[in-house]
């Protein structure tokens, strides 16, 4: 799958380094000048906290429980009572149509979906699980594959050979018909998972996260691994070993900390990968499940009402368009303000 | 060079057979889930689980069981779905690649040659306000989830302006095959065509433009510059070529994921019935044996191509070749 991660060390220059700072500050005052980066920043937590503030929305301002379906509810357009759905409308002029966008915050701003819910109280909702599964899971993924990455980089020999092969296989698998099999295989068993101690219910969030997590470990593996072995031989390591440090002490206080800033620089793509792939497979309703709502299920819900109610759809895409743009925007910033391959350069 | 093919051969059939395993591992050994009752489908009556069970010899031990299936997907290829009225899953899956490859062409073509044209383009304006502008582009169209593309494309095309004469020429949504119209065959394709390419061309723009760039600073276009060449044969002869290698490399790749099930999401908005769509029909029918067979045979796919990019890669490039 062509996501932007794979262009990270791609478009990197050369830059000279200030003697005295300390490198995070240095890159974190070249991350705050870039003002498009900055500005990208701002957007995506604007839509973290309008996600986060999705209760008090619908509880104050909107008045509605957006998880009830409401087939025979009223609302209030132009100070006049009308029902939720409508009879007529649409193309066909069929059956019921589900009110219009009202652009009154609070009655129906963006109209109901099929079932008469508030299309702008589900889309916050919405971008609560698509950003609480985006985010988790590429964190998720970005620890599992920074272990797996230590574990190989620093033993070397068959275990890299053989860590190295068993991500080849993973990142063969089409992402989608990878996800698909897995989800479908665990959907199948609607009472739930057991794993060990732990009974994870298949409606469960984590579910998909899991999912994402794992299709995306190689991606994350193969340039942290790349990093791990150009400094797991380096002198501070040797020295180190000479004061005998324990192989712990190695991996995770030597060799970690100079392979942080390649993991900080795929985080926002990462995000904004695991945000589109989370949409997909809601959409294709393998990801999230109801009761549960992500911008993904409000576009699969909209599908019937592309043509009537066209916003049910617009509204959750642009949504993700924005977070996944944002997040790729403030990555490209990120990257060049730590920029760890110049960084390499200067070093070596 | 031949070692390298042998060597490079050899390892994709190991890949392939731990894909196999893999799979098999994620339909039959899941823990806490009885395959015989997922691949039964829906409600299935105790019959069918029996038959399921003794056909797969599910009661057999581990190897025997593995053995029976990957008989049944590559070499009897008689494996049958049960969601879906015994129909044989792999001659479906092969009924259904034309239409795929017909999707993943077109949209080829295009991101090829769009993206050739955006990165040079960015790359000649640099240091104008049209390089941001057509990378910000260049990055909506990354971040854009296809699937809506393909929707907002739908609402337009047949629903409010589908009476207009911008629309009217787009047939109702669906698939129709080369043989039976090539017209048609087109017309229904046009739309999906560019819904897919533009995640592509928005990514392999911004990758030429960045690799472009990077050359412009290489000893051999000074020289070039020094022979007296005009500024349009250093950028196609020298610049352009050099920084083909990477989309080249890339392009192998991407395509091969799309041919098998990358091209799903928009095989399902346009209802274009390829290996995508088949998959799809498979997951809401809960038809493992289908989801399993697309699987396995998509993952072939993508390994075999890979293999081929990278012997292509090493005929072209021998400092790549290991020695």
């Amino acid at each position: 799958m062509a996501t932007l991660l794979e262009q990270v060390e791609v478009d990197t220059e050369l830059r000279p380094a200030i003697a005295g700072r300390n490198p995070w500050a240095l890159a974190a005052r070249r991350l705050w000048r870039n003002r498009i980066a900055m500005a990208s920043l701002v957007l995506f937590l604007l839509i973290v906290v309008l996600c986060l503030a999705a209760p008090l929305y619908a509880h104050d301002v909107a008045h509605v429980n957006p998880f009830v379906p409401n087939l025979n509810g009223h609302t209030v357009v132009g100070g006049k009572v009308v029902p939720v759905m409508q009879r007529g409308g649409g193309a066909l002029r069929l059956g019921e149509t589900p009110i219009g966008p009202t652009w009154d915050l609070s009655h129906y701003f963006l109209g109901g979906d099929s079932t008469g819910r508030d299309v702008a109280a589900l889309l916050l909702y919405g971008g609560r699980s698509s950003l609480l599964i985006g985010i988790g899971s590429a964190v998720l993924c970005s620890i599992a594959a920074t272990v797996v990455a230590l574990i190989a980089g620093f033993f070397g020999g068959t275990t890299d050979a053989l860590l190295s092969r068993l991500m080849d296989v993973i990142w063969a698998f089409p992402v989608y018909l990878l996800a698909i099999s897995i989800s479908t295989e665990l959907l199948t068993h609607t009472s739930g998972i057991q794993i060990g101690p732990l009974n994870v219910s298949a409606t469960s969030l984590w579910v998909p996260t899991v999912i994402i997590a794992f299709i995306y470990v190689p991606y994350v593996y193969r340039p942290v691994r790349g990093q791990v072995l150009s400094v797991v031989n380096k002198e501070f390591v040797e020295a180190a070993i000479s004061q005998g440090a324990s192989n712990l002490r190695l991996i995770f206080s030597e060799i970690l900390p100079n392979v942080v800033s390649t993991v900080i620089v795929l985080l926002p793509l990462m995000i904004a990968t695991t945000i589109l792939t989370e949409a997909a497979l809601s959409f294709l309703s393998i990801g999230v499940q109801p009761p549960n709502v992500s911008w993904g299920t409000i576009i699969q819900d909209g599908t019937d009402l592309v043509y009537s109610r066209p916003w049910v759809t617009i509204a959750p895409g642009l949504m993700i368009l924005l977070t996944v743009l944002s997040l790729n925007v403030l990555g490209d910033g990120v990257r060049d303000a730590l920029d760890p391959r110049a960084k390499l350069r200067v070093e070596g | 060079m031949l070692t390298f093919i042998v060597r490079r051969l050899l390892w994709t059939v190991l890949v392939m057979f731990v894909i196999t395993v893999v799979v098999f591992i994620i339909f039959f050994k899941t823990p806490g889930v009885d395959p015989a009752r997922a691949i039964a489908g829906r409600s299935p009556n105790p019959q069918t689980l029996a038959e399921i069970r003794a056909q797969l010899g599910l009661n057999r031990p581990f190897p025997i069981e593995y053995g029976i299936m990957m008989k049944k997907l590559f070499i009897t290829r008689d494996l049958v779905s049960y969601s879906n009225q015994g129909v044989r899953v792999v001659q479906e899956i092969f009924a259904a690649t034309p239409a795929t490859l017909s999707l993943v062409f077109g949209a080829a073509v295009l991101w090829v040659v769009l993206a050739i044209a955006v990165g040079i383009a960015a790359a000649l304006l640099k240091g104008t306000i049209f390089d941001p502008l057509l990378m910000v582009v260049a990055l909506i169209g990354v971040s854009a989830p296809v699937f809506w593309v393909g929707q907002l494309a739908n609402m337009i095309s047949q629903g409010g302006l589908h009476g207009t004469f911008l629309f009217s020429w787009v047939p109702p949504l669906g698939y129709t095959p080369f043989t039976q119209s090539p017209a048609l065959w087109f017309k229904g394709l046009v739309l999906p065509w560019i819904t897919l390419s533009l995640l592509y061309i928005g990514f392999y723009g911004r990758v030429l433009r960045a690799n472009l760039i990077e050359t412009q600073n290489e000893d051999f276009i000074r020289t070039a510059r020094a022979k007296g060449l005009t500024e349009r044969r250093v950028l196609m002869r020298h610049n352009v070529r050099t920084s083909m290698i990477t989309f080249v490399s890339l392009f192998g790749l991407d395509f091969g994921a799309l041919v098998a099930g990358g091209a799903l999401l928009t095989e399902v908005v346009f209802g274009i019935h390829g290996v995508g769509f088949l998959t799809y029909q498979a997951l809401t029918n809960l038809d493992l044996p289908t989801i399993m067979a697309t699987t396995v045979y998509g993952a072939f796919f993508i390994v075999l191509v890979n293999a081929l990019v990278d012997i292509g890669y090493a005929w072209l490039d021998p400092r790549v070749r290991p020695t």
